[in-house]
Parts: C-alpha cells; structure tokens; sequence
C-alpha cells in the first residue's frame, strides 16, 4: 500500500508539527475533508463526502458506507473520525490506522435527507465495478437516480467491462440520465438519450423528460413524443392499477363481511358488535406476537400463522358466549338485538381499552408481508396481495363448509326452518350458538389480517361495522356468493371514483348509489328466492 | 358524573388516610378537617377526553396536569392554598364538551380549565367560557384565526409551524413540488388554505400544488400513496406536506413502506404526529420522515432532563415518552401560576389581565412568553424520524416565534389583530381601526 505508507508518513511528520504548533490539521484535501464529519455541520459534511468520494482513496467506500449505515464517529474535540467495523473493530478515518477504542465522546456523525442522496450517489459511483451483481446492479440504480455529470467517467469505465445484460440495461439508462443532464454534451448523444429513456418508459424516465430544461429544438421535440408516448402507455397501466386497488380493497370489505355475512345474513341477528370480534382478533395478533418477542424471537415470521387458529378460537368462544348469555335470549326482536349489541360492543371496547391502554398497539409485518414488486408499470404490495389469497380462502372453506359438513347442512336447515329442524331431531338452540360462534371466529379471523394494514386500537372494529353491513346489503342477505360479488363490487367502483372523486367525496358516492340501488332491489344483487326468505 | 365524583370520593379517602396514619386522628376529626380543606383548595378543570377516539392522544394531557399539580402542591400549592384537579371525561363527544365544560365552572366552580384537543371541541367550549367568564388553556397546535378574551393558546399556530416547515423544505431540501394531504375537517383545511397562499407568494404554480383529503380513520392509501407517487416524478423535487390527524397515519406510513418511497425521495413533513403517535408504529419504514414541531423529547437542555425524570417517576413508567402539547401544558400551567401570584386572586377578569407579559420557561432551554393576542412566544424545531421513535433535530428556527393569531397569508384575515391589552379586542383591523367585535 504504497499510497497509504506515504500518508502515514505524511501523517506522521504533520502529527510533530502539529504538536509543536498546534496549528489546525492541513495534512492534505483528503485528511482536510475527513476532519470536516467531526464539524456536526450539514453543509459541511456534504462537502466531506463529495470530497472523500472522489479522492480515489482507499478508505473512501469504507469510510461513506460508515456513513450511511451510521457507524461512521466523529469527535467534536479532538476533531478525529473513526470508522467502526460491523465486528466492533475501529479505525481511524483519515489514516487507516486501527485504534483501540473510539473515545466516548465521540457520536455518529448525522445525516438528513440531502445528505443521504450525495451519500447513495458516491456509493452508486464508488461501486459501480463491484465484484457483487446486486451491488453493482444497485449502484448503477442510483447513479440513474443521481445522474450526476461526475459519475460519467465511472459508469463509461463499468460499462465497458460489464457483461450481465441486466447491468448493462441498468447502466446505459445511467448513462442517458447523465446525458440528458450534461449541457457540453452533442446533440446526437442526447437523442440517443431520450430514446433509450423512452424505451425504459416508466414513471422515473418521464419525470426526466419532463424535468431536463432547456435543449436543442431537435432534443426538445423527440423528447416530447417520447412524454407522450410513455403517459399513453401508463394511462394503460393506472387502469390496471386501479382495478388492483380495486380487487384489493374489495378483499378487505369481504374479509371483514364475512363473519357478518353468517351472523346477519344466515341467522338474521343484527349483531353491532360484530367490529368488535375484529378488533379481539387483531389484538390477539398482538398478544401472540408479543409472545413470540419475549420467548421465541426466531419464530416472528411465523406469528400470523399461529394467531390465525388462535384468534379463531378466542372470538368464536365469546362469540358462542355472548349468544348463550343475550342473544339467545331476544331472537325475533331485531331492536332489541341492535341496542343489546351496541352496548356490548361499546363495553367490549371499553375493556380492551383498560386491558391494553388507550393507544395503539404495534403489530409488526412478518417479512413475507413487507415491500412490494413491480408488475410492468405497477407496484404490488406483499401484504395486500396475501390478504386477498387469504380472504379467497376463508371464503372457500367456508363455503365447502356450510355445503358438505354435517354442522353446515344443519344450520342451513336451522336458518332455512326451525320447526322443520327441530322436528327432525336437530338441537336447534346448539346449532344457533354454534353458526354464531363460527361468524364470530371468522371475524376473528378477519381480524388477524387487518392488523397488518390498520391500526390495531380499541376503535378498530368500528371502521369496518359499517362497510360490513353496506356489503351485505347489497349483496344481498342470506347469500354468500352475493356477499363476494358485493364486496368486490364496492370496492372496485370506490378505487375508479376515488382518482376522479376523491377520497371522501368517493365514499359518499357510494354510498348513495347503494342507497338508490337498494331502492330499486330491496333485497341486494342476489336476493334469496322462496319460503327460505320470510323463514 | 361519574367519574366526577369517584374522583372526590378518591380524594377524599386519600387525604383521610394519610391523616389517620400520620396523626392518629379520629374519623369524625379528619373528616371535618376534609371539608375545610375542599374550600380551602384552588379547583382546576381537567377536560379532557379519556375515553372514544381522542383517548389515544389526550390521556396524556390528563395525566400531565395531574402531575403539574402534584409538582406545585409539593411546593406549597398556590396563594397558600392546595390545587385540587376535577377531572372530567367528555368522550371525544363535541356538544358533550361544553356541557362538561359548564359542570366544571357553575357545579364544581373551577378557577381555571385545561383541555380540549380538537378545534371543533375548542370551537364548541367557546360560548361556555364567554358566557360564564372562565380561564381555558389550550395546548394544541391549530388553525388559527382566531383570539379570545377567554382562551389561550399555548399550542402552535400556523406561523409557528407550518410556514417555517415549508420554508426549510423550501430552502434546505429545495422542494419544487408540494403535495398537501389532509384529514377532511377544519384545521387542516385551513391550514392547507394559508400554505396554498403561501407557496402561491413564493412563485410555486398553481400545478405544482396537489391537495388530498381524506376521511378520519383512513385506512385503504394505496391510490393515494400511487398519486404521490405519480405527482413526484414530474423531475422536480417533491414533499408532502401532512396534516393528516391522529389514527390514519399508521396505515398512511406503512403504505409509503410498502411501496417503497423514501424519505430522501419525498420526505413527509407532519404537523400531527409526535412521540405519542410514533409509540404504536414499527419505524424503520418512516426514517428521515420529518415532523415539525416546537418541542421534541430528544432536545437536550437541563430543564428537560428534569421534566422527563420527574415525569417518568410520577407515571411509574421509564418508557412513558413526553410530547409538544405536553409542553404547552407545563408552560400554560406555569404562566396561570404566575398570573395568579402576581395578582393575589384567582378571579378570572384580574388573571386574564395579568397573563399577557408573563414569561415562563420553556423545555427546550428558552423562555416563552404571553402575548397581548393570547398567543405565547415559541421556537420551532425540524425533527427527523429516528428508529428508536424519536426525533433528531435537524433544523431550528434562530430565536422565539411569535405566535399569530391571524394568518397573514390569507385575504380575509391578514389586516386583522388580536389585542386584549391595548385595543381590548381579539380581532381588531389595522386597516379601518375598527373592532370587528364578536359577531364575526
């Protein structure tokens, strides 16, 4: 190391100096610009980093990824920086020395949201040639992000090396994106610029076309087809996208419905606490994850797996407990039904609220349900796209269940004819606790999920009580395929309004169209035909 | 009702017991000793909800001015008399707000009350207070225009916290773009109106300016999040400015996770969550998302440090975290405090004479002070998100901002002032020297 030798030699003449003067440190740019982090200064630590980026320096990528992960340590009064090694091993930034222990009143040097950038564009600059695909592919990312004039060199220099074609993609978008910026640069490269960003053809490529100032006539003109070109293909795509948004806030009407859909919709109890079983199942999400936090950290990813039983069986058990103890009790008299419920949910809610406190409670995403991937010109989230699965597959099995179980064929026959029923030697008032408990545990169930896209609260079940009934209604009482079709329904004409609309306005529109369509079909989409109804 | 007198009867138990066992008294004894000391306390109002939606945030405020009286009865109380604290729920429940209210000042003749969060809760007290001439203190940051004989305001108006989050935004990220995103009720609106005319004074295009309401409890983003999305990359730098209230910013940040926006791409600047809010999210998604406030619990000043410690202790609870209107409420508390030394009497046309001038310290190391418009003087801090739930400052203003109690930025309001000292009059013209009185 025949650079760093000299340095340290340098360093080290410079060191007798400075303890015979004690004069500020002048060792060289790069020492000047790593002394700058110990300023806790933004505008100087912006100037660090540019400075330290492109020095050529061996330290310099250790040093700003020091930086961005924040071990990078600074002593305001010494002025020496550190860079701490992940193995908790330090060295001295300005010369590589290692040291002993970084002095305790040295802190991480700041960051805030300018600085990050010029720190992503030194690393995207710094590792471009990477022995890593991964990292070269996300440097070369945030080059194009940057597309800073001073990255040219770099990305020319990786570009000729390179041979994976997805890099060379990633790098010759870089590499327009600097072009199109560069104000020396000819007229040819820049057409050739815009078509390549033209080819790429997304939301980032035409907030570039759009945002590169003044041009040659010829530039300006290519890159004004090229806009209009990529917003008629993303027209296209903001169509698919809605009807994902669509299909995905449907699934959580559904979910949310479902347990309504038995309770309401087969035994024909106005059940107001029914956002309350919601609620129990997602703070029992919270409980079990809770659980596995304190005991068993390495089974977090699993958590939503286990809730899902167990929050089936706790709002199910109070389910089958709340109709033995009042509903049991006022069947046939649905006012009585709705004030009895709305009490309950409201003390239910006062005793989540005493037990867990009155603030929201935090219940993480398993890793499976974090981010998102591109699907062409749209963003898919993990957590929306299981939820739908999810949802689909409540709904299967509840339906295979009320069609070839023992239990569903009797509360179809309960709900369809008691006396009928009871004649035939069924239990009717077991079977009642028992399609309730099932509404109940399905709620419960709902509940697990929506803990990972709201907020798990007290208040939580009351969002959705509303949204249920709507669904149902309209998708007509007593019959669960209405209920799917009514959710998804709902859902897809609240995300085509919503862009037009807003969001408000959206939400009473559609509330109105449901009140106009109920008028025209009192009975939802699919009303039950028959005796079955006045049962 | 209720809660009302559980609360006496705790009390009264409490102070029994702790004669009983320190003097050995008699019941009958202690009990009349009881009684002199209820007319021998000064009573404070607690309005606060403890119960419905706003539980989530005013608890806190309940339990900070139980501890504020504790601290100061510890002291020897007020004019030599103790500070008693009735507390009171009105349930997130507006109309059940001035009721309360009322119970407060002619049942249990408080001198002085401390509550409300919401504007509209504040808006529907105001009559209650006017009429039967009472002491409010209001701790929360709001919309402004407006200033009352009766009402101060030690929370931010939008000059002390929405304006300088924009000029950093402006000047520190150089922020072309804006996207205004608000819950749908009153403070936001009117918030989101003066910054339109701010950002419109500042030569920002009517089309660089997207404004989005959303209902309260907002929980499906996802077209809202793609539109930020889609408004970002028109290539010139975007922010989203965010008045979105209390529940509907967990589901809001998780989905700005999601779909992978960052803060260094389009920071969030928020003027409703704090450390409170931040206690029941899982924040690495949110790092570097900004809030702006004029007080975060990361500041550090020796007067903090103290508050925190004794405020820890009181709660029984190291991890309880403190936040702005939390320190709005000890400097409301404080000046109340003063005024009524200053003048001898707890009578509220004397206290609300010698509030204006009173100065108290303030958490973060300055000293605030009540203005003539029953706004209070305040700094005005820039606070990134940390992920232990925390803030860091990143900017501060250089010294006090006063607080308008009139937006200059918008038409009808930018002539007008709030004067209680000289002009006697809480929304005087500058312009027609005319006093609008209290019709408007």
């Amino acid at each position: 190391m025949p650079t760093n030798l000299s340095a340290r030699l340098c360093t080290f003449v410079l060191s007798l100096f400075l303890i015979a003067f004690a004069l500020p440190a002048f060792a060289g740019p790069f020492e000047d610009a790593v002394a700058k982090f110990a300023n806790d200064d933004f505008s100087d630590t912006d100037e660090a980093i540019g400075v330290v980026a492109s020095s050529g320096n061996k330290l310099a990528l250790p040093i700003i990824s020091a930086l961005q992960d924040g071990r990078l340590m600074a002593d305001p009064d010494s002025k020496k920086v550190y860079v701490t090694g992940a193995d908790g091993k330090s060295i001295d930034a300005a010369t590589g020395e290692p040291v002993a222990s970084v002095p305790d009143s040295a802190s991480a040097v700041r960051l805030n949201n300018r600085l990050r950038r010029s720190v992503d564009a030194a690393i995207g600059s710094l590792t471009l040639q990477s022995p890593d695909v991964g990292t070269r592919l996300q440097a070369a990312q945030s080059v194009f992000k940057s597309h800073e004039e001073t990255a040219l060199e770099a990305v020319d220099g990786a570009l000729a090396k390179e041979t994976n074609k997805s890099i060379k993609a990633a790098l010759g978008d870089a590499r327009a994106a600097i072009l199109l910026f560069k104000s020396d640069a000819t007229e040819v490269e820049k057409l050739e610029a815009v078509a390549t960003l033209k080819a790429r053809g997304d939301q980032e490529a035409l907030g570039l076309l759009t945002g590169m100032g003044d041009q040659p006539a010829s530039v300006t003109k290519a890159a004004a087809s090229a806009i209009g070109s990529i917003q008629s293909s993303l027209a296209v795509w903001s169509t698919v996208q809605n009807a994902w948004y669509g299909l995905s806030l449907g699934s959580v009407l559904l979910l949310a419905a479902i347990g309504l859909a038995i309770t309401f919709g087969v035994m024909g109890v106005i059940n107001m606490a029914h956002g309350e079983m919601v609620m129990i199942g997602a703070y029992t999400t919270f409980v079990v994850q809770e659980v596995i936090r304190t005991r068993f950290p390495g089974l977090f990813d699993y958590s939503l797996l286990i809730a899902v039983p167990l929050a089936f069986v706790v709002a199910g058990a109070i389910g089958v407990l709340i109709e033995r103890s009042i509903i049991r009790f006022l069947y046939g008299r649905p006012l009585e039904t709705l004030l009895a419920t709305w009490g309950l949910s409201l003390v239910l809610q006062q005793a989540v609220r005493t037990m867990f406190g009155p603030t929201n409670r935090e219940v993480g995403n398993p890793s499976w349900m974090s981010g998102a991937f591109e699907l062409g010109q749209i963003t898919i989230t993990y957590n929306r796209l299981w939820i739908l699965v999810f949802t689909l597959a409540v709904f299967a099995i509840l339906l295979a269940m009320l069609r070839y179980t023992a239990l569903g064929l009797e509360m179809r026959a309960v709900t369809q004819n008691r006396r009928m029923a009871a004649s035939m030697g069924i239990a009717t008032s077991r079977v009642d606790a028992l399609t309730f408990g099932l509404g109940s545990g399905i709620a419960g169930i709902a509940g697990v999920a929506l803990s990972q896209i709201d907020n798990v609260s007290p208040n939580l079940g009351q969002s959705y009580i509303i949204d249920s009934f709507m669904v149902v209604v309209f998708g007509g009482v007593g019959n669960l395929w209405g209920t799917l079709v009514g959710a998804f329904t709902l859902g897809i004409a609240n995300k085509f309004l919503e862009p037009v609309a807003g969001a408000v306005l959206g939400k009473i529109a559609i509330l109105v169209l449901i009140i106009l369509f109920i008028q025209k079909r009192p009975r939802g989409l699919f009303a039950l035909k028959g005796r079955a109804v006045e049962a | 009702m209720l809660s009302k007198s559980t609360h006496d009867i705790a009390a009264s138990f409490s102070r029994r017991g702790v004669l009983a066992a320190t003097a050995g008294l008699m019941l009958g004894l202690a009990s009349i000793s009881g009684a002199k000391a209820a007319d021998d306390t000064i009573k404070v109002g607690v309005l606060h909800s403890l119960s419905g939606t706003m539980a989530i945030s005013e608890t806190t405020l309940k339990d900070t001015i139980l501890f504020l009286i504790d601290e100061q009865n510890k002291k020897g109380g007020v004019l030599g008399k103790k500070l008693e604290a009735v507390v009171v729920d009105p349930a997130s429940n507006w109309p059940l707000f001035a009721e309360k209210a009322r119970e407060l000042i002619t049942k249990d003749k408080v001198s002085v009350v401390f509550g409300c969060w919401t504007s509209v809760s504040r808006k529907s007290v105001l009559p209650v207070f006017k009429e039967l001439n009472n002491i409010l203190f209001y701790p929360v940051q709001y919309e402004g225009e407006e200033s009352e004989r009766n009402v101060f305001y030690t929370g931010a108006a939008p000059n002390q916290q929405a304006i300088p989050a924009v000029d950093y935004l402006m000047k520190d990220e150089k922020v072309k773009r804006w996207v205004l995103a608000g819950t749908d009720y009153v403070y936001p609106r009117t918030t989101n109106k003066i910054l339109e005319a701010y950002l419109k004074s500042k030569g920002v295009a009517q089309e660089d300016i997207m404004i989005n309401y959303t209902p309260f409890g907002h929980s499906d983003w996802q077209t809202i999040v793609a539109d930020i999305k889609k408004f970002g990359s028109a290539g010139k730098k975007t922010a989203v400015v965010s008045t979105i209230n209390g529940d509907a910013n967990v589901p809001f940040y998780k989905e700005l996770g999601n779909q992978g926006i960052k803060a260094k791409d389009i920071p969030v600047v928020a003027f409703s969550v704090g450390e409170e809010e931040l206690a029941g999210i899982d924040t690495k998604p949110l790092l570097g998302h900004l809030a702006a406030w004029n007080y975060f619990e990361s500041i550090k000043s020796p007067e903090n440090e103290k508050f925190i410690k004794a405020w820890q202790t009181y709660t029984k609870n190291p991890k309880r975290v403190t936040n702005d209107p939390m320190e709005a409420h000890v400097i409301g508390f404080d000046m109340w405090v003063k005024a009524v030394e200053k003048v001898k009497s707890t009578d509220p046309d004397k206290v609300i004479d010698a509030l204006p001038g009173i100065e108290a310290k303030n958490l973060t190391g300055g000293t605030s002070k009540m203005l003539p418009n029953h706004h209070i003087t305040k700094p005005v801090f820039i606070g990134e998100i940390k992920a232990n739930g925390q803030f860091d400052v990143v900017w501060k203003t250089p010294g006090l901002v006063a607080g308008d109690a009139w937006s200059k930025e918008l038409d009808g309001s930018k002539d007008l002032v709030g004067d209680w000292v000289g002009k006697k009059c809480g929304n005087f013209n500058t312009k027609t020297n005319k006093c609008l009185g209290s019709g408007s």
